[in-house]
């Protein structure tokens, strides 16, 4: 497989085989809209394909970047196209793969108005995503993280429900306003690098060495963390969710809770934690706080949401407040928990909003209330969505459960009260989910526009099978997704604790490598670094 | 002593000059001539000027023509350039032409002397020089502005850049004079050599004062605040591309001479004029942004984002840096492309000048002329600096600049601003994608010049946004001979 790896530029398939296929799609014309849908989903499928040898390759006892890939880019600010995967990011590319030929399967007959525009913004978006989650060069993490906002903004503000204009505005802003602080500090960071060590890169491997001053890491923490804190969203910054989520078509939806979220925890992992450890250890307690609020303030919201998709939308919150609450235990259970986690709530979350929409192809309405005892018309239906929903509250036995177990297990071994709250969100989950899955599927058929309603198309099924089958797999057998992840949750761990030390100790002293026994095989940059670095100068 | 190495230095101009002639001696011998022909006649005159002013490039500094010219790398950079908008400029034109009264061959030949004076301007080493560049440069567009001189927009739009044009031409030839009597010269080698020789207190203050009145002379060119009133209602009323013309090339050219006069005095490291700068950069920032998010005129708002432009292009000024003056090069370029893309989408849809001007009238565009949307897309998320086109490099590049120098304020206030860009540039696109369409329009064929220079447009915006590299090293080049 490392031949393989060495030949053949596995990431870089992955990242610009959609942007290929949106080309190709650009070419043909427009009223050939099936031979564009399939087009789009054998290069999604076909990327999905390519992306197993990513997951089988990657060897889970190394916490260094594999399958890196490194090009020069811009010479003259030394940004690299430099990518790479580890134990945080294989999962989150996985999951793109996975979702993507889902979606256009699931948006087969829903998206009727301009097809091919459609297609052409899912495949630049899967592109976007793909990118954010591979780039170890902060600029190009930037540039994923912001050009992927454009078909976002499309796909909800084109092909959205009514009021898509104002959340497609709402979204794009709220994240411009995040990001564009995140760019200032990126900014801030690398001419810093180039006064310690004399040189200067955007080269996140090499930038993870330098240890900031704790004022400069509050500031820094504070402006990465805003622009992810939107995109999760945490508790304030929630808001443009719920209309994004509501006014987004399904497969919008599906990708917005599935992969688009995750980059905001994504973010937390991948640059706040390492880079600003003290920053970090300092924000814990606030993090931790909004996270427990989100968590509750989310299901208390769902609780009494009459709409079906916003009562989903808001338990994003809910859930990603138990993400946040696990990244931030900094305890292994919490973190693997976590990013266990964002893989569930991809799941499961992006199949409640494909329930959800199948429901409304067929009603063309999402309020509870008109809806109530389906199961009888429409048992496979019911099934899937018993499942999912069941998953999503966490029942043991599916996906759900390993996570936030694992994160209440993380939270329970740094501050119980912090675990005791966050129990009782999941005890709301369940009463939320299965009261709105009782009043959907249960009672009497009382509505008589639900007596002729149509069970599942084989269509439907092939799109739903898959995630249940996840679901279920996740269930009963996590170790192996949890193994994948370990080293580098480890890993992750041990630097923020060794470089929060080495701030505290001696604020002033230079950069220091990690000297990790087990670091071996990671290439050698912390070694030269470490010898070319000038002691730091204070101001 | 003349010599041949001197004409050999000033050539990119008199081949340009030469062919503005022949353009205008054609269109009397053959006044039905094809414009295409002359489109390509002139085009080919254009490649010719670029050819000989890149062979300039690995040259060392010279200077011409008893000191009054210098041809450097600074000079070439910018010469290409303008020579870059001048195409673009013309390509455009070829819809603006079908109206009766553009007589092609003088629109052409203005365009052309336009181009000249701002590649004198670019290329000055006198005072003098930059003056006769400017005015040449000036004079054409007067006409240009004018050009549909049956519009009473078009007047107003011309006679107001006229006075106003003509009040800038005299603050700068004043702060000519008061430089000439402090330095004893006008020449930009004897400005940057006056600190060697100590004059009196006096001397220093007429110089500081004649400076000053050059800036606000170079501002009124470039529409930095408080002196950029005339621009939404110049840029309305003149024919669209040259619109475009004046916010790219000679907004641009503007920036030449003000960096030519900036660098030669070497003030940029006092104290007081790093504030003054500042304070004018954020004003022109905000003012522009803040007043575009209320145009309901797409020319109108394009000024204002202009203005809102020519803040940012400040901020690398500001940084007095070879980050600094590599970014203004680089988003001058990216600004061309993006820009005059965005009013050449304009000047695509349009057949008359009333038509496509409200912004109401781009609802549902994406459904009824979808390449003209997506370009025009295209060129709103460059104008707002979003990856991954080149509008975000050009503003990544000078906030880095900033910095770099320490500036985190301005940069911080400058990222505000793109913010406050983001609402109207995204309402365009709003308008074009998320409306539905207003009744059923005739479409109407454009020419295939307008929708070349789109192509070109899109590819440049792109292109610099993704592979920006080898043209950031150039920049960098040129900065580093600039320090």
């Amino acid at each position: 497989m490392s031949d393989f790896n060495q030949s053949f530029p596995l990431l870089s398939f992955l990242i610009l085989a959609p942007a290929a296929g949106a080309l190709l799609i650009s070419l043909i014309p427009a009223d050939r809209a099936k031979l564009l849908r399939t087009i789009a989903l054998v290069v999604s499928l076909v990327v999905f394909v390519f992306s197993l040898p990513l997951y089988f390759g990657f060897d889970s006892s190394r916490t260094a970047f594999q399958f890196e890939e490194k090009y020069e880019w811009i010479p003259a600010f030394q940004a690299t196209y430099h990518i790479g995967v580890d134990g945080l990011s294989l999962l989150m590319i996985l999951l793109t793969a996975f979702l993507m030929p889902l979606i256009f399967l699931a948006s087969w007959h829903d998206i009727k108005k301009s097809v091919k525009g459609y297609l052409i913004s899912m495949l630049l978006l899967e592109t976007g995503m793909m990118g954010v989650f591979a780039s170890l060069d902060l600029l190009l993490f930037y540039i994923f993280w912001e050009a992927m906002l454009i078909p976002m903004y499309f796909i909800i503000g084109v092909w959205g429900g009514p009021r898509r204009v104002n959340a497609a505005l709402k979204f794009f802003i709220y994240t411009m306003v995040g990001s564009l602080l995140m760019l200032v500090a990126i900014l801030f960071i690398y001419f810093y690098y180039g006064k310690v060590t004399g040189m200067l890169t955007f080269d996140l491997v090499q930038i993870r060495d330098l240890l900031f001053p704790e004022n400069y890491q509050i500031w820094l923490f504070l402006a990465f963390g805003l622009s992810f804190a939107i995109k999760v969203p945490m508790f304030p910054f929630h808001t443009w969710l719920p209309d994004a989520h509501v006014e987004a078509p399904t497969a919008g939806s599906v990708i917005l809770a599935g992969v688009l979220l995750k980059m905001g925890t994504y973010g937390f992992l991948r640059f706040c934690l390492p880079l600003f450890p003290n920053a970090a250890l300092q924000f814990t307690p606030l993090v931790s706080i909004l996270a427990l609020i989100g968590i509750i303030y989310g299901a208390w919201v769902s609780m009494v949401q009459p709409d079906l998709k916003k009562l989903v939308a808001y338990s994003s919150v809910s859930h990603l407040g138990f993400v946040m609450l696990g990244i931030f235990t900094l305890t292994h259970q919490g973190l693997q928990g976590g990013l266990l986690q964002m893989v569930n709530h991809g799941l499961s979350t992006g199949a409640l909003f494909l329930i959800v929409g199948m429901i409304y192809e067929r009603r063309h309405t999402r309020m509870i209330e008109d809806f109530g005892g389906l199961a009888r018309k429409i048992p496979i239906f019911t099934a899937f969505f018993m499942i999912v929903t069941l998953s999503s509250i966490g029942l043991p036995g599916l996906n759900g459960f390993v996570g936030e177990f694992l994160v209440l297990v993380g939270t329970f071994l740094t501050n119980k009260w912090y675990a005791v709250i966050a129990t009782s969100g999941v005890i709301f989950a369940a009463v939320y989910m299965l009261r709105m899955f009782q009043r959907v599927m249960f009672g009497k058929l009382e509505k008589e526009e639900n007596q002729n309603l149509a069970d599942l198309s084989k269509r439907e099924i092939a799109v739903l099978v898959p995630v249940v089958a996840m679901i279920i797999l996740i269930g009963v057998w996590p170790q192996p997704f949890l193994n994948k992840m370990e080293k580098s949750v480890d890993h992750l761990i041990r630097t923020v604790q060794y470089r929060a030390e080495r701030v505290q100790q001696a604020p002033a002293l230079a950069p220091v490598d990690l000297a990790d026994t087990d670091l071996n095989n990671q290439q050698n940059d912390d070694v030269k670094l470490a010898n070319k670095s000038k002691p730091f100068k204070s101001k | 002593m003349v010599t041949s190495q001197d004409f050999y230095l000033l050539s990119p101009e008199i081949i340009l000059t030469l062919l503005g002639f022949a353009v205008l001696i054609l269109g009397l011998i053959f006044p039905r001539m094809y414009r295409e022909t002359l489109l390509a006649i002139v085009l080919i005159g254009f490649a010719v000027a670029l050819l000989l002013s890149t062979q300039h490039w690995a040259l060392e500094p010279a200077t011409a023509f008893y000191g009054m010219i210098s041809v450097d790398k600074f000079t070439v950079g910018f010469q290409c350039l303008f020579i870059i908008a001048a195409a673009l400029t013309l390509l455009l034109s070829m819809n603006a032409l079908e109206e009766k009264y553009l007589l092609y061959s003088e629109y052409f030949a203005l365009i052309i002397f336009a181009t000249v004076g701002m590649m004198l301007m670019a290329s000055s080493a006198h005072l003098l020089t930059l003056f006769l560049g400017l005015e040449t440069l000036s004079v054409s567009l007067y006409i240009l502005a004018g050009f549909r001189r049956d519009d009473p927009k078009a007047l107003e739009s011309s006679f107001k850049y006229f006075l106003l044009g003509a009040f800038a031409s005299g603050f700068l030839l004043y702060g000519i004079a008061l430089i000439y009597g402090s330095v004893g010269s006008a020449s930009l080698t004897a400005i940057a050599g006056r600190l060697a020789q100590p004059s009196d207190a006096t001397g220093q203050d007429f110089f500081t004062i004649g400076v000053v009145l050059m800036v606000i002379g170079f501002g009124f060119k470039i529409a930095l605040a408080p002196f950029h009133t005339w621009a939404p209602d110049v840029y309305q009323g003149a024919p669209t591309p040259i619109s475009a013309f004046m916010a790219t090339g000679s907004k641009a050219a503007g920036f030449a001479a003000l960096l030519r006069l900036l660098l030669a005095a070497d003030i940029m490291t006092e104290a007081w004029w790093q504030q003054l700068f500042w304070v004018i950069a954020v004003a022109t920032m905000t003012i522009g942004n803040i007043i575009a998010l209320r145009q309901d005129n797409i020319k109108r708002m394009l000024a204002y984002s202009s203005i809102a432009h020519a803040g940012y292009i400040l901020i690398g000024v500001i940084a007095n840096n070879e980050t600094g003056y590599a970014g203004i090069l680089f988003y001058l370029l990216s600004y061309t492309f993006m820009n005059a893309g965005a009013f050449g989408v304009v000047s695509y849809l349009a057949k008359s000048e009333q038509e496509y001007v409200n912004i109401s009238e781009y609802r549902g565009l994406a459904y009824r002329r979808p390449f003209a949307a997506v370009a025009m897309a295209i060129f709103m998320f460059s104008l707002s600096g979003i990856p991954p086109t080149a509008g975000f490099l050009a503003k990544f590049y000078v906030f880095s600049a900033a910095v770099q120098a320490d500036y985190l304020w301005l940069v911080i206030l400058g990222v505000v601003n793109s913010m406050i860009s983001l609402y109207y540039y995204l309402g365009i696109v709003v308008v074009m994608f998320m409306q539905a369409p207003e009744g059923e329009k005739m479409p109407i064929t454009p020419l295939p010049a307008v929708g070349v220079a789109l192509v070109i447009a899109i590819f440049g915006t792109l292109n610099l946004g993704v592979f920006p590299g080898q043209w950031m090293d150039k920049f960098q080049t040129l900065a580093r001979s600039l320090m």
